[in-house]
């Protein structure tokens, strides 16, 4: 059974890597790319609400920030879209002779590469420890990451000439090494690539949380003034975790974009930002394999009821974030390990009642 | 006996007008033992807030080894050697007896070094000493969320004693346990003087004759006299404060 145990993250990517690709079309296969790249995010929001209590509505920022950064070397490196000036044929649009200055080093891929997580982590980095040494806590934390979204969001779109604006960077037309970037055997790539990173990046958030600094992080979630008075400033705790919560949000957009063929600001709207935390929700929240699993059904069931009813998907979406809150407030995965059927029974008033008293020594969990 | 090691000049606390600490004076000296009682709303637990940098006085200095503690900020004083267990044991529920304590009493309090090196082995020993003795082993891997409210109370003392401060400051020990626990405190607490200063703050009158500490009384934010239990006691002034005015 320990064996079994051991080898069934193994068995889980070995699925993911040969059976899922032969079983499943090419638009169906793209889609799982995209739910396993989202997973990257839900991830990285577990990391920084589900251990460390900081609930950012603001991670589009950082997702949409390494799209841009994957989709402006794209375009940059594609001949076929550029216009007279050798420079991506948008521009002339709005009478833009001259490239802006902050799109010249997305010519090199290497620097490209490195910028799609390096900047979206400096900037969480800038402003989570600004927020974080201004001890604002909760809700207050909350709300400044939204409006730190909408100003993202606002600056983005608004800025044809030098993003075109409200349009966003197509990728799917773009090439790369010699292929179109929308093409089937590129996407198949893609989905490999996104397969191996997702593994990585659950290491990374283990790596994080396991072990003392992760203690600390749950201190925090716990009492964070408590930990004050133990000798611990929580400020470079939560500025780290927030700062590499930034940088997978980045590595997570940008391949959400080579895989859905574009990156617009809708990726800065407030509606996905909330959405990415329905995910964790959902899921299961301080745990690792909860966000993965949220992400995936989520996004898995609405593209699912999209197709059957276009129209109804959103109210699924409310229905089941309810759902979930009122009667598995430890999402899909905590249901599964904490004996989640008699929380649920007892919801109804219907759960068989313990005989005895929990006792601490055997560690019972007590129905509330 | 020269410097003491913690001193509080004229230091006022006004809260909107309400003064909650009015011009206090108290010297603590290094290996001193204290019992600090007073009447609800005397000005007990805001005495430690201004110690450990929780609340700034509006007036007054707070000088520790001669250093001023104002403005300075909380786990910085923690870290200098002032530890505190809160009024209502205040311990971090989703972690373990175990976990709890080995992070007090972790001597790197910054994060790179948290995420590198592991706690030192004698670290570990003393943590397992002292779960030991205030009998929290059997608990060691339970969450603390779910021990009862004397098991609390006791692992955040050892969680402050895990801490090893010089100054420990306890705010209700043993408010809520049963005798037999409170006797068991009184011990651990007496265990620690010698190389600790300590100032407990109790309503429990019969655990602060155990401890048999000096008892310094604060009134409406003063220092309304001190001195051996016996003595405070008789004091007419105490006991006015306690009961009200001698009936005319």
């Amino acid at each position: 059974m320990k064996l079994f145990q051991r080898l069934v993250p193994w068995i889980l990517l070995a699925i993911a890597l040969f059976i899922l690709p032969a079983a499943l079309d090419d638009f169906r296969l793209n889609l799982f790319g995209r739910y396993f790249a989202l997973s990257i995010t839900a991830l990285a929001i577990d990391l920084i609400w589900g251990y460390t209590g900081l609930l950012s509505l603001g991670q589009g920022i950082f997702f949409a920030l390494g799209g841009y950064a994957v989709a402006m070397n794209l375009m940059l490196n594609t001949k076929s879209l550029a216009g007279g000036n050798g420079i991506p044929k948008f521009f002339e649009n709005y009478g833009v002779a001259q490239l802006p200055f902050f799109w010249q080093p997305f010519w090199s891929p290497v620097f490209s590469l490195i910028a799609l997580w390096v900047i979206p982590a400096a900037v969480a980095g800038v402003v989570g420890w600004l927020i974080f040494r201004n001890r604002i806590k909760g809700v207050y934390f909350s709300i400044i990451t939204q409006a730190a979204l909408m100003v993202f969001f606002h600056f983005f779109n608004g800025q044809q000439k030098l993003f075109d604006g409200t349009n966003g960077l197509k990728t799917s037309t773009t090439e790369l090494f010699g292929q179109l970037v929308g093409s089937p055997e590129m996407q198949v790539w893609f989905y490999r690539l996104t397969v191996v990173l997702l593994p990585l990046a659950f290491l990374v958030c283990r790596y994080f949380t396991s072990g003392r600094f992760g203690d600390a992080l749950i201190a925090i979630r716990d009492d964070e003034s408590r930990l004050r008075f133990a000798g611990f400033n929580p400020v470079p705790f939560k500025t780290m975790v927030f700062l590499v919560a930034g940088a997978l949000c980045g590595i997570s957009g940008a391949l959400y974009t080579v895989q859905s063929g574009i990156v617009s600001p809708q990726y800065m709207s407030i509606s996905f930002s909330i959405e990415m935390v329905i995910w964790v929700a959902v899921g299961g929240r301080g745990s690792l394999v909860g966000p993965i699993i949220g992400a995936v059904v989520v996004n898995y069931l609405r593209s699912l009821v999209s197709e059957a009813l276009p129209e109804a998907w959103l109210f699924v979406q409310g229905a089941l974030f309810i759902f979930v809150v009122v009667l598995m407030p430890d999402g899909i995965y905590g249901w599964i390990t904490k004996g989640g059927l008699t929380t649920f029974l007892a919801a109804f008033g219907i759960a068989k009642k313990s005989k005895t008293y929990p006792q601490l020594d055997k560690e019972v969990i007590p129905v509330d | 006996m020269t410097e003491p090691l913690l001193e509080l000049n004229d230091v006022s606390v006004s809260f909107d007008g309400f003064y909650a600490l009015t011009d206090l004076n108290l010297k603590l000296y290094k290996g001193e033992l204290k019992s600090i009682i007073g009447p609800n709303g005397a000005g007990k637990t805001t005495f430690l807030d201004v110690i450990t940098g929780k609340v700034r006085p509006s007036k007054g200095t707070v000088t520790f080894k001669g250093k001023s503690l104002l403005g300075v900020s909380e786990q910085q004083i923690s870290r200098s050697g002032i530890g505190r267990k809160f009024q209502t044991p205040r311990v971090f529920e989703n972690l373990s007896v175990l976990r709890n304590l080995e992070l007090s009493a972790s001597p790197d309090k910054n994060a790179f070094s948290l995420l590198g090196s592991k706690l030192p082995q004698s670290s570990k020993d003393e943590v397992h000493r002292i779960m030991n003795y205030v009998g929290l082993t059997p608990f060691a891997n339970v969450k603390a969320g779910s021990l009862s409210h004397g098991q609390k109370q006791w692992l955040a003392i050892a969680s402050l004693v895990a801490q090893s401060p010089e100054v420990l400051l306890l705010d209700e020990p043993v408010a809520g346990l049963t005798d037999e626990e409170t006797l068991r405190t009184s011990e651990l607490i007496k265990s620690l003087a010698g190389d600790h200063t300590v100032v407990v703050i109790e309503h429990d009158m019969e655990f602060i004759r155990d401890l048999g500490f000096d008892v310094t009384v604060l009134h409406q934010g003063q220092v309304l006299t001190e001195g051996p239990l016996e003595k405070v006691k008789s004091d007419p002034r105490v006991i006015e404060v306690y009961l009200g005015p001698p009936e005319q």
